[in-house]
């Protein structure tokens, strides 16, 4: 996997706080067996009238021309809750997110994105609000998001963002988590030795 | 300072410290067929092997029919996944328990039956009710599959320690309360996100007078508060459950597992950063009107309106989820009709859930404009029921009586809702679509369930003289 750094792109709003999991990749299509090819089912129920997927619904943000090219997403608190599909970070990466922005998320969506080279970044709800204000303005407006500065950049105003130092080393190198988890393995074989003999 | 249980577990399986992390030894591996293949695969890209095959165990319980064991039953999309559990399964030697088995099932019902939950264990699974098993005071929590991968692989995890959270439930039930109104009443109180970033220990005289079945169905909702994972300390109903389980520690080994899970509580001194009190006597049963499960109400009292919401966030959430369940501010739910009823799930499909959804339905009959299953959680559990004539109880009431698995709670089969149905069910989520784009889901307890199938609407089951 290649580290991610700087991410420059357009923004789709998604104004709506406890966007569950169910949401973004419903349940038919999680029997696949590989991680690709997600994208097109992302947030289906809201997307599209029709279960076929070929009628759009206009009234929904990600369908309206004017963030059809957006690589980021701006949306709510709790974002990512429910069921620990992986499936979701997949369809979002899939689709063409490299970057969510809200105010919240939950564990298991949050490490899922870890996983997935994909970027989630936590602000404030007012900062949020202010991001809201400047792409229904401006849906054109590129922000930027800069990793190893911790600064998301748009419309001249900068805000600052935390993330743990393990997870930013790990999203600017790519590493293979299990890579460096074997690395460890004499520790490992030690912890195992002294586990309880019922264990 | 005194330690809590979730510290007393973590730092028992705490190998190293990776940078802000602690690398955990994982005890127990459960996984299905949803959240696996990708897993196995990028190991078999890498030539990885499985490093504890003897600690992974699996089933399949998502993707199957309930009507038939046929492993295409439900197409050739969820054959072709099931079928990759059992080719991944016998590749790297893990003990796999497929449709047709004795010891199959949802996977967290089959997982404490068979005894592979002991207290003070860390388990994991691709699937975010793995905090059921924290009933056991076991640290167990849902993962992704990167995760799964990674617990293959080296059976360990990286992990943040993560904030605590005491909530105490003092007092006594009352007849026709349950342990899923306990836990639907806690996730009202704090809300839907308000455990994130928390690991809850559940307290309490009225969680001490809970059995197993019962402090399962509270653990296995603390994810819909948002929680890491939900724990409650161990007592001798913990270890009389476990005792003469298959997998429970064998006899040489029992009176010093005893020893050790004694000491698995939290100190008189250890603090917690949040304490949050109910009081089990001011809890009447529970219904979910909106699409989480934060949004809840006691059968007793009107739907809330947006407006009485504080915050603009809740207020628009209610606004939208009272629109989608199509329900008005101020309406009861005693006067709302279902269309169907679904008494199974990792929540609520124990024999003990049958068991008291039966004695509700006794001598009755099912609306005849409801629908009504009962999917048992495991064969073990479907077989004791039908020994105790409980299958018989209910298909002569009208419920269908199915095979087990995960069935309606998530509908990866052919157990789906059309839309502007509107189901009671024992399950654990009421978002949009969660049984059937456009189907409304409303939670609630087995007997809440049995009630609404013999009136046809949500009905306070105290009332029916139920218990």
């Amino acid at each position: 996997m290649t580290g991610i750094s700087i991410i420059k792109g357009q923004v789709a709003p998604l104004d709506q706080a406890n966007v569950d999991t169910d949401q973004i990749i419903p349940k038919q299509f999680l029997t696949g067996v590989t991680r690709a090819g997600y994208g097109k089912h992302l947030f289906h129920d809201w997307r599209y009238l029709d279960t076929n997927e070929s009628v759009l619904n206009p009234e929904f943000s990600l369908n309206k021309p004017e963030y059809s090219k957006a690589n980021i997403l701006l949306t709510r608190e709790n974002f990512g809750c429910g069921s620990s599909r992986e499936h979701a970070p997949w369809a979002l990466a899939d689709y063409g997110f490299a970057a969510i922005i809200a105010t919240s998320y939950a564990d298991i969506f949050y490490g899922n994105c870890m996983n997935n080279q994909l970027l989630p970044i936590t602000l404030e709800s007012a900062q949020i609000d202010q991001l809201f204000v400047i792409v229904y303005e401006n849906p054109e407006c590129e922000f930027l998001i800069d990793l190893p500065q911790q600064t998301v950049t748009a419309n001249g105003i900068s805000f600052a963002f935390k993330i743990s130092e393990q997870h930013k080393h790990n999203l600017l190198k790519g590493l293979d988590a299990i890579g460096q988890t074997l690395e460890l393995d004499e520790k490992i074989s030690a912890f195992e030795k002294q586990r309880m003999a019922w264990l | 300072m005194g330690k809590t249980l979730y510290e007393k577990v973590l730092e028992q399986h705490v190998i190293d410290q990776v940078g802000d992390d602690l690398l955990l030894y994982i005890d127990r591996h459960l996984i299905h067929e949803v959240t696996s293949p990708q897993a196995f695969a990028g190991l078999n890209e890498k030539n990885r092997k499985v490093r504890r095959p003897d600690l992974t165990f699996g089933t399949m319980d998502h993707s199957i029919s309930t009507r038939s064991l046929a492993l295409d039953a439900c197409g050739p999309q969820n054959e072709l996944q099931l079928r990759t559990l059992v080719a991944n399964c016998e590749q790297h030697g893990i003990e796999l328990y497929p449709v047709g088995h004795k010891n199959q099932g949802i996977i967290h019902v089959i997982g404490p039956q068979l005894g592979l939950i002991h207290p003070g264990m860390t388990v994991v699974c691709g699937d975010s009710h793995t905090a059921t098993h924290g009933a056991f005071g076991a640290l167990a929590f849902g993962i992704g599959t990167s995760q799964v991968e990674h617990v293959l692989a080296t059976q360990t995890l990286k992990q943040s320690k993560a904030k605590s959270m005491l909530v105490k439930v003092d007092g006594t039930l009352g007849l026709g309360v349950t342990a899923k109104d306990i836990i639907l009443a806690i996730i009202g109180k704090i809300g839907h996100a308000g455990a994130t970033g928390y690991v809850i220990e559940y307290a309490g005289e009225a969680i001490r007078q809970l059995n197993m079945a019962e402090r399962m169905t509270i653990c296995n909702m603390s994810i819909e508060a948002g929680a890491k994972a939900g724990l409650i300390a161990p007592d001798q109903i913990t270890i009389d459950y476990l005792k003469g389980k298959e997998f429970a520690p064998a006899d040489q080994h029992w009176d010093a597992a005893i020893e050790y899970w004694q000491t698995l509580s939290s100190d008189d001194d250890a603090t917690f950063d949040t304490v949050v009190e109910l009081h089990a006597d001011d809890i009447a049963p529970q219904v979910t009107w909106g699409t989480n499960p934060g949004q809840v109400v006691a059968i007793n009292q009107p739907i809330p309106s947006p407006e009485s919401f504080n915050d603009n966030i809740s207020k628009t959430s209610a606004e939208k989820a009272l629109k989608y369940m199509g329900l008005t501010a101020g309406d009861r739910l005693d006067q709302i009709s279902v269309s169907h009823v679904f008494i199974g799930s990792c929540t609520n499909s124990r024999i003990e859930d049958l068991r008291s959804a039966a004695k509700v339905v006794q001598s009755s009959k099912v609306k005849p404009t409801v629908t009504a299953i009962v999917v048992p959680g495991s064969v073990e559990v479907k077989k004791q029921a039908e020994h105790e004539g409980l299958d018989k109880i209910f298909i002569e009431a009208g419920f269908e009586w199915r095979l087990p698995g995960c069935s309606m709670c998530l509908g990866m089969n052919d157990d789906l809702l059309e839309p502007g149905d509107r189901c009671a069910s024992t399950s654990n989520r009421n978002f949009e679509g969660r049984q059937g784009r456009g189907a409304r889901t409303h939670l609630v307890s087995p007997e809440m369930a049995a009630a609404a199938a013999i009136t046809g609407t949500f009905t306070d089951v105290r009332a029916m003289g139920a218990k």
